[in-house]
């Protein structure tokens, strides 16, 4: 026997489940009074530098029927593409932008919401720049473990073309599977947890 | 850069890989809703860039004064939650055993009798008209975190054509990257449902499922009060940048 490497393992996750709101959008579902908002739900003040955008999500079964109980949280960087984080050694974000938001499903739609504003580019670790993106984190019941992936911009093809990570995907017709259809301001895009749409889902 | 309440300078590793056979996987189909909801096709996996490598901050001026006391959060004046008063409290640790400043944690939960406060939730278990269900602090400078509640009731729940969920308690966590954002469940020592229940069974190490077990703590009990039941939370931790080139040096 070798000395043990002493390392802690992971918790393993379990499903956010149906009631998912409570915890973390208890306004949302008439829980009011305990939190004066619901963490995440306003992303933007009068200061924030940067182009207003919406982003109007579902997230689509195997059957294609949009999840009405899922919650969805955003991450991305400012509109100089930097993180307001402190692994961010880069410089300072905007400080009017936190660069996190987070919105459930609507209960009748399944559509998800966000209003934001269109992030600059990000160093890939190498140096090269990935394309303008949101990372996206989704939970529901029936999701065991948060699913992790990314929401490109239709109207970026040359930064998408050159982005690292959409370079990875082997089965190039997945690629669409990540980009969102710019239609005004809004972008728009479906999220497939199965079948041959598949969004390309990542393990990072 | 904002300031996590914590005077040590941030590190910057990518994260340990995520070891995919100790989670439950995508599909489990005992747990019925995962049926339709799993993806199916192969992850894409690659080093964190810096999309992961960062995450939000919280500050502990969001909390309010009963955030982390689900007794009286949702309580009228006076009044306090129905249930058997306890204490959940422990650390937040990373895979190298360090405990994790300033990580958010958000928990919601069933009231005593197993119903929660949600208009999808049809178990004829009455409401508490003063227990909500959600509470949230943040972890000090060492880790550590502390809540007040009742302990849930377990509640059968339409999967097979008797299945109950184990009493538990969920748990939202945000580490210092995206990439160790992570919700999870706490179930409590001593419950026979716990084997039994078909999310719980989706995890195929039994040292994974009793990770997730919360032990009674018998030290951190308030005599003629509460119990108090430890839950440690583990996240993912940073590689340390052994050897890689940088003039800062490890």
């Amino acid at each position: 026997m070798a000395q043990s490497l002493d390392r802690l393992k992971e918790r393993p996750s379990q499903t956010a489940g149906p009631y998912v709101h409570i915890g973390l959008t208890p306004n949302f579902c008439g829980i009011g009074g305990v939190y004066a908002s619901d963490l995440g739900s306003a992303m933007l003040n009068g200061e924030t530098k940067g182009d207003r955008i919406d982003l109007r999500i579902r997230v689509l079964d195997g059957t294609g029927t949009p999840l009405k109980d899922a919650l969805i949280e955003i991450w991305q960087a400012d509109a100089n593409g930097l993180y307001n984080s402190p692994a961010e050694m880069r410089g300072a974000a905007d400080p009017n932008f936190q660069g996190w938001g987070r919105q459930p499903t609507d209960m009748e739609t399944g559509v998800c919401l966000f209003r934001t504003i269109k992030p600059g580019r990000v160093p890939f670790r190498d140096g090269r720049l990935m394309a303008p993106h949101f990372t996206l984190w989704i939970v529901a019941r029936g999701i065991n473990v948060g699913l992790h992936t990314r929401l490109y911009l239709s109207d970026e093809e040359k930064a998408n073309a050159e982005d690292p990570i959409l370079g990875r995907i082997e089965h190039r017709l997945r690629v669409p599977t990540l980009i969102a259809e710019r239609q005004g301001d809004t972008y728009v895009f479906d999220v497939h947890l199965q079948g041959e749409k598949e969004t390309v889902f990542f393990d990072s | 850069m904002a300031e996590r309440g914590s005077n040590r300078s941030p590190e910057t590793g990518a994260f340990f890989q995520r070891d995919r056979q100790w989670h439950p996987p995508a599909f489990t189909p005992n747990y019925k809703s995962s049926v339709l909801r799993s993806p199916q096709k192969a992850l894409l996996s690659f080093d964190n860039t810096l999309s992961e490598l960062t995450g939000p901050v919280f500050g502990h001026a969001m909390l309010g004064e009963l955030d982390n006391d689900l007794i009286h959060n949702f309580a009228k004046a006076g009044e306090s939650a129905i249930g058997e008063r306890i204490i959940v409290h422990g650390r937040v640790l990373d895979e190298r055993g360090s405990g994790v400043p300033g990580v958010l944690l958000e928990f919601w939960q069933a009231n005593a009798g197993g119903r929660y406060r949600h208009k999808k939730d049809g178990y004829l278990a009455p409401l508490d008209p003063n227990f909500g269900g959600c509470g949230r602090t943040i972890t000090g400078e060492d880790g550590s975190y502390a809540f007040r509640t009742v302990r849930p009731g377990p509640y059968p729940w339409p999967n097979g054509p008797n299945d109950w969920r184990p009493a538990h308690i969920h748990f939202s966590v945000f580490g210092h990257g995206f990439a160790q954002r992570l919700i999870t469940q706490m179930y409590f020592e001593g419950d026979p449902l716990i084997w039994r229940c078909p999310i719980v069974g989706g995890i195929s190490s039994k040292a994974a499922v009793e990770a997730l077990i919360a032990a009674l703590d018998m030290h951190s009990t308030i005599p003629m009060d509460a119990l108090a039941y430890k839950f440690d939370i583990v996240l993912r931790g940073r590689r340390s940048t052994l050897f890689e080139n940088r003039p800062e040096g490890n």
